[in-house]
């Protein structure tokens, strides 16, 4: 197996085993919440007898590990079990809302991936002159701003007084794609200036930390341009830390929407999650914190293993 | 002065240095110096660090590095100054009019790209020819400097070729766009004996077939002699003495230049062997991957009391994994390690104290074996109270007695490493290790790093020190002529085997195994065509074959 190969399947198995003891914690973590959910769904005047009635159908009285296994099952076929405050499929009513938030997310991500890069290269071009300090300026107080505080901003200027837009971004299904896309600028322009700061701060930082390198001193000697070298020579050697950030913040986008969602009463995970939360609905805390820990792991891996295949040593061995 | 392509005048450099503790201040690189350079012929430049060698060598480029800058005088190349280009202009001259050769080829290369990409950008870039024709041009010039595969090489990254090999793809980089000038900044240093001779070579037929011009740097004079027809000394960013590379190796008429020139000449007379070594290596394995990879096959050596015995070899031929084995730090598979008697726990965490003390280490890189947040008095003192539980004004008065045998005195004890020079900093590591009182000291490339000079002012220490403490020195070096200066017996190591074993006398005399017999010849000597009887006499011994 070329060396390539071996590590991205190491990758994979441990992003696997590592999901796996996510699972446990959450499970673990649901479990340790005070109170109880007969109780919680019944209301305090509920009798004894159709509390022990409830606690029994829900299956309470199993001990915890056995309870684990059966949950544990469910999720392996697709069943995330059934939500205890609306008697729904947690799978039924949770895809739309992962589909609502990855769609929120992608564009948000599409605009603030390239955008954080290509100012990144341009900082490290002009490191420490004006235009630096402006992108760099710019950058850190969007994210030195509160979510919430950046959201109602957006709001007053944009939804109140110009009335360019909706203060809340509704969706439904069969919505057309513009009125969808109108829908959703106002959170993705925050989300947008939440993460970008954090990533073009790294890609300038990887562009000057490989600028000290005796590759680039050649590059300088070679008679090319500042730009130039920092495409053709830097950019391509600092990849991979770039890689790891970008992924780390595409994990924030959609795991971090939690607030943003709330602001905005956008039907996604965020809202979803915050809702049943409050009404010690577990399974749908369960499930919900399960996804996103997969989202999490999965774009890391994903992450690692392109830092991976960026790296020529390993792309083309001895 | 027709075909004058570069003229240096009165060329003054600057840069703004940081001294620990005081203000920042101006300080002169390069001071006055002049020189100008025909089309076709080969200037070398030749100086200690700091001699402002390479600083000179990049003025042509517009280029200074780490910050300095051209204060006075003129760079004229081609008929025009350099320092009234405007940047747009200095672009359009680098890669086109003058190219580089750096000193770590290993380093130049971008780790990315492939080499042909590479070998042709500034060709593309200045639009001196198109791809494919840029491309035939590094090929032609990859079969003149005798690469392997000369048709596919470029297809290679740089961790595909060998070290050598990139210096000479390095060559062709240069050549390529076919400019007036090439820069050679010491681009045969960081290779073996044995890989430097082929790609001087290629490199001195290179210069000779195309008819560019070079300035070369080294602060080797051997090397220098080999290709350059002019040679400049330099010496603290002053010109020493110029002239002919026959007058200059021959006729030196500066003392400095004369100490250059004589520089390896240390008298050492050979001790015997007596019939009890102090340690004695025996038939030590060592690897490294969980056994994988040998790196020490069936290694049988003695160290005799207050005698040196020296590792010769290339890198990776494992004289630095003897070492290892032998302290401890990587316990052999198999054999054992004997000192005054008696066996050596083979793992370091298994020796008493004593034993410990018994053998000391003195590294190649001084400044990064020194901690450099602690005093020289500090150093040199932690063995004093590891060891023997000196304390305060005892103490002290230890470490000033080791200063002195140094020969750097008391005055340095409060001094950081940041304020010694290369050469002092090595001997602090020296005092550090003698503070021990040990019986064995191994010095891995001790002198490697240093200038010629200096490196002999350390040999001579280490022997008086030899017979003022009757310490014995494992000397673990790649350089022969250090080790004619200094080895009472010799070891020649080659991929991980003793190939050749004996008192220095009988190492050195003929007749020789095949590779003792290339090692030998191909360090340089300070000879005029010397490099073409050494390739010469290659040719016959692979034609005997």
């Amino acid at each position: 197996m070329s060396p390539i190969v071996r590590l991205i399947v190491q990758r994979i198995a441990l992003g696997v085993l590592l999901l796996f003891l996510v699972s446990i914690l959450i499970f673990a973590g649901t479990q340790i919440l005070p109170g109880d959910v007969a109780q919680a769904i019944l209301g305090q005047q509920a009798t004894p007898e159709a509390l022990a009635n409830l606690r029994a159908e829900l299956g309470l009285n199993d001990p915890a590990y056995f309870r684990y296994f059966r949950w544990l099952g469910g999720v392996l076929t697709g069943d995330l079990g059934t939500s205890l405050t609306t008697g729904q499929e947690v799978t039924a009513t949770l895809l739309p809302r992962l589909w609502n938030t990855l769609f929120l997310s992608f564009w948000a991500a599409i605009v603030a991936v390239p955008l954080a890069i290509v100012l990144g290269l341009i900082s490290a071009r002009y490191r420490n002159g004006w235009v630096d300090k402006l992108i760099s300026g710019l950058a850190l107080t969007s994210t030195s701003l509160p979510e919430f505080f950046v959201g109602y901003l957006l709001i007053y200027l944009c939804a109140v007084k110009l009335q360019w837009f909706s203060s809340i971004s509704t969706v439904y299904d069969g919505m057309p794609f513009l009125d969808r896309m109108k829908a959703i600028a106002l959170p993705a322009t925050v989300l947008t200036l939440v993460v970008l700061a954090h990533m073009m701060r790294m890609t300038r930082a990887a562009i000057l930390n490989v600028m000290q390198s005796a590759y680039i001193e050649t590059a300088e000697l070679k008679g090319l341009r500042p730009i130039e070298i920092i495409r053709r020579h830097a950019f391509p050697n600092a990849i991979a830390p770039v890689i790891n950030v970008v992924m780390l913040n595409l994990a924030y986008l959609i795991v971090g929407v939690v607030v943003i969602e709330v602001i905005f009463v956008y039907p996604g995970m965020g809202q979803y999650l915050v809702d049943h939360v409050s009404k010690r609905d577990v399974p749908v805390v369960q499930a919900v914190g399960l996804i996103f820990a997969a989202v999490y792991i999965g774009l890391n891996i994903v992450a690692d293993i392109a830092a991976i295949v960026a790296n020529p040593r390993l792309r083309h061995p001895k | 002065m027709a075909d004058t392509l570069l003229d240096i005048r009165n060329l003054r450099i600057e840069a703004t240095v940081y001294p620990p503790g005081e203000p920042p201040r101006t300080a002169t690189i390069v001071d006055d110096v002049s020189l100008t350079l025909e089309k076709g012929r080969v200037l070398g430049l030749i100086g200690e660090s700091g001699a402002g060698k390479s600083t000179i060598g990049l003025s042509p480029m517009g280029y200074g590095r780490g910050g300095v800058r051209i204060t006075g005088g003129e760079v004229i190349l081609n008929g025009r100054n350099i320092l009234q280009q405007s940047k747009n202009g200095i672009r359009k001259l680098r890669g086109r009019e003058v190219c580089y050769v750096a000193q770590s080829a290993a380093a130049a290369f971008n780790p990315a790209q492939r080499l042909m990409d590479q070998v042709v950008e500034s060709s593309l870039k200045h639009g001196v020819a198109n791809r494919a024709e840029a491309e035939k041009r590094a090929i032609a010039l990859f079969k003149k400097l005798s690469l392997p595969n000369p048709e596919n090489i470029g297809r290679r990254y740089p961790h595909q070729v060998s070290g050598g090999q990139l210096q000479r793809v390095m060559t062709v980089m240069a050549l390529c766009p076919e400019p007036d000038l090439i820069i050679f900044d010491e681009p045969t240093t960081a290779l073996d004996v044995t890989t430097q001779i082929d790609v001087l070579a290629a490199i001195k037929d290179a210069i000779r077939d195309t008819g560019v011009a070079a300035l070369y740097i080294t602060h080797d004079l051997a090397v220098v002699t080999q290709v350059a027809d002019d040679i400049m000394v330099l010496r603290h960013g002053k010109m020493v003495e110029k002239g002919t590379t026959f007058e200059i190796i021959k006729q030196p008429k500066q003392p400095y230049t004369q100490a250059l020139v004589s520089v390896h000449h240390i008298e050492h007379e050979e001790k015997q062997p007596t019939p009890k070594p102090i340690l004695s290596v025996k038939k030590v394995t060592a690897a490294y991957g969980n056994g994988i990879i040998k790196v020490l096959k069936d290694v049988t050596v003695d160290i005799h009391p207050s005698q040196t015995l020296a590792v010769v070899g290339e890198s990776g031929s494992g004289k630095s994994t003897l070492a290892r084995a032998i302290t401890g730090l990587l316990p052999p598979q198999q054999g054992e390690i004997i000192f005054e008697g008696r066996k050596l726990s083979s793992r370091l965490a298994d020796r008493s104290k004593d034993d410990l003390r018994q053998l000391q280490m003195i590294y190649q890189m001084a400044d990064v074996a020194m901690n450099p947040r602690h005093t020289v008095g500090t150093i040199i003192g932690r063995p004093l109270t590891f060891y023997f539980g000196l304390r305060g004004a005892e103490r002290d008065k230890r470490v000033k007695e080791l200063l002195e045998e140094i020969e750097m005195g008391a005055g340095f004890i409060h001094r950081y490493p940041a304020e010694l020079s290369g050469g002092q900093k090595q001997r602090v590591c020296i005092a550090r290790a003698l503070a021990a009182k040990p019986k064995l000291i191994i010095c891995d490339e001790v002198t490697s790093a240093l200038d010629p000079l200096v490196a002999n002012g350390i040999l001579k220490l280490l022997l008086n020190l030899q017979k003022m403490e009757q310490v014995a020195y494992l000397f673990i070096t790649h350089d022969l002529a250090t080790v004619k200066s200094i080895a009472d017996s010799i070891a020649v190591m080659y991929r991980g085997e003793l190939v050749r074993y004996g008192s220095k006398s009988q190492v050195l005399t003929p007749p020789f195994d095949d590779y003792t017999d290339l090692l030998l010849s191909s360090v340089p000597e300070m000879e005029i065509g010397w490099l073409e009887t050494a390739i010469a006499g290659r040719k016959m011994a692979s034609a005997g074959n």
